[in-house]
């Protein structure tokens, strides 16, 4: 898959040169860095380290603090995903049933995608607010317990959800929509035809011939709360209350950056390059796919 | 193909109206779905437009019960006063600094090396894409003390070099790029040759005019990423005249219970540091969506 016309010794190297130069010196060089400060205890100054194999990795397995972390992050993208996924899904299919309007609708949905999940964040913080928040305020009509996620870990989480997940429909309704329309017309005239109703023609024609996409979009979403999510939760809970939000990118700053602790950072960081191959490995699987679906 | 989709789905319309007439129901269900839709943007929207609420009320309005859902009249004081308290000029300066650098740099650096992965023949090609490739596999986080050594080495720490060279490099642009170009057909390089055209002059002259909307809908979508950085910045730097808008708002958040609940000043100021990321969202659509869709293949 190449077009080989032009010929010269030097110029194909200058022109990679930029993006190598950026390549190896910030992403493979620390990357190594990474992998060689996981095997190593460091001192808080970075003065001495002492070669101490899977010392590191070991501290963790046997840290409660790590296993909540990892929990947290897989109830947060996990969260993220069924509410940015499964309501794009819906929209989208409430959008395909009545196709008038389709442009109008996917603005009305889209824009919130441009706002930063720390700015999201930020905004929900205030509509959960324990004392000047509107949400508190109308479930305590409803309710006595108190929705304060100062005190409450699950309502901390469900802040942090549901702001990213804001964030996020947007953008997943945008790929549904591009889906949606490459079905072809004739297909859903047929199933008119043959007397599918709305909810026959989503479940029997329209989700499976997305579900590719759907499936790209879960590893997306997931990719994106794992990785991408340290805003809103520094922004907003700061990984409380206790460590009730506190996810695994949190904890390898908190760790790292205002604890010092280089060697378990370290190792913290080549756990998530790890998950982050599989999950990569994963999104490239739909790539796959979508060659044989065509 | 979007054009062709939508004339399809306008024949479909068209083909549905025609039939209308023949079922004499009232399309109840049409108009349920309608309201559904209507009540989940309602939901969609709630949020911001509650923000551009509280940020134009005064103090006494944004803490009274029940909360007040209109619109008032301190708007323009809010603002001014958010602009001053938090210092915004220099923050959204900041920001589109680096939104724009990081933007352009990214799609001028990816587009020069798709352009030599495509078009020439060269001992280490396929390492360079295995290597852009493999940049996709390492997030920040996944580097997080050991670049912040190195951009501390450099001596690059709170400054715009820092803050936008490490992010310049980029997969998806050099990969929707070497795309582009695997669509123009051999025969054109082979004529700008035949006519004498230098590799750069046929990059310039040719494949560049024929890439604007390329360019156009990824400018939109990394402008969007470097505008919303958090981490990078938050690291990168630390001083108030380098901090970028978005986490600049979170420090006059009024976290203890003695501060004054200045919550409309931190609305106004959310405001400010979103406008122009939805702006363009919203202005620029048709590339937002372009760009969204196509950079993830």
């Amino acid at each position: 898959m190449q077009r080989t016309v032009f010929k010269s010794r030097w110029l194909p190297y200058l022109l990679v040169a930029p993006q190598m130069a950026v390549t190896v010196i910030f992403f493979f060089w620390p990357a190594l860095k990474s992998l060689q400060l996981s095997l190593y205890r460091v001192s808080p100054f970075g003065d001495r380290s002492t070669f101490v194999g899977l010392e590191n990795f070991g501290k963790l397995v046997a840290d409660p603090d790590y296993y909540s972390s990892v929990l947290n992050s897989f109830v947060f993208a996990g969260g993220v995903t069924v509410f940015a996924v499964l309501g794009a899904l819906v929209l989208a299919g409430l959008v395909t049933q009545k196709i008038r309007g389709l442009a109008v609708y996917r603005t009305l949905l889209l824009w919130p995608y441009g706002i930063a999940p720390a700015v999201a964040g930020i905004i929900f913080l205030f509509i959960f607010h324990p004392a000047y928040g509107i949400l508190p305020y109308f479930l305590s009509f409803v309710t006595a317990y108190d929705f304060n996620w100062l005190l409450k870990g699950w309502v901390a989480m469900t802040l942090v959800i549901v702001a990213t997940a804001w964030t996020h429909l947007g953008y997943n309704i945008a790929f549904y929509i591009a889906g949606l329309l490459a079905i072809p017309a004739s297909v859903m005239e047929a199933a008119d035809v043959d007397g599918a109703g709305p909810i026959r023609r989503f479940t029997a024609i329209v989700f499976p011939l997305v579900s590719p996409i759907t499936f790209y979009l879960v590893v997306l979403n997931m990719v994106f709360a794992f990785f991408e999510s340290f805003g809103v939760i520094d922004a907003v809970t700061k990984g409380g209350p206790g460590q009730d939000t506190e996810i695994m990118v949190y904890k390898l700053y908190k760790d790292g950056f205002i604890g010092l602790n280089l060697g378990s950072s370290g190792a913290q960081s080549v756990i998530l390059m790890a998950m982050v191959i599989g999950l990569t490995v994963l999104q490239f699987r739909f790539a796959e796919k979508k060659v044989t679906y065509r | 193909m979007s054009a062709v989709g939508a004339t399809q789905v306008g024949a479909r319309v068209r083909a549905q109206a025609a039939a209308a007439p023949r079922q004499t129901r009232i399309p109840w269900g049409s108009l349920l779905l309608h309201a559904v839709l209507i009540a989940c943007i309602a939901l969609v929207v709630f949020p911001l437009y509650f923000a551009f609420v509280v940020s134009t009320q005064d103090l006494q309005q944004v803490v009274q019960r029940p909360p007040r859902l209109l619109p008032s009249s301190h708007l323009l004081e809010n603002y001014a006063q958010a602009w001053r308290k938090a210092n915004m000029g220099v923050m959204l300066f900041n920001s589109a600094v680096m939104a724009v650098t990081v933007a352009v740099g990214k799609i001028i650096i990816s587009m020069l090396s798709a352009f030599a992965i495509v078009y020439f023949s060269f001992r280490g090609r396929m390492l360079c894409f295995w290597m852009i490739f493999v940049t996709l596999m390492l997030p920040v986080p996944v580097r997080l003390m050991s670049t912040y050594e190195v951009i501390g080495t450099l001596g690059w720490l709170n400054t715009y070099s820092g803050l936008t060279v490490p992010l310049m490099a980029s997969a998806t642009a050099t990969f929707l790029f070497r795309q582009f170009y695997l669509t123009i057909p051999n025969e054109m390089a082979e004529a700008a040759q035949l006519d004498g055209a230098g590799p750069l002059r046929f990059l310039f002259t040719f494949l560049l005019p024929l890439s604007w909307a390329n360019i156009a809908a990824l400018f939109v979508v990394l402008f969007i990423f470097g505008w919303n950085q958090y981490l990078w910045p938050l690291m990168i730097t630390n001083t108030e005249a380098m901090r970028t808008v978005v986490i600049g708002l979170e420090q006059i958040i009024p976290r203890s219970g003695t501060e004054l609940p200045t919550w409309n000043l931190i609305m106004a100021g959310a405001m400010m540091a979103l406008l122009p990321p939805v702006a363009i969202i919203i202005f620029m659509q048709r590339w937002f969506v372009k760009g969204l869709v196509e950079s993830e293949k």
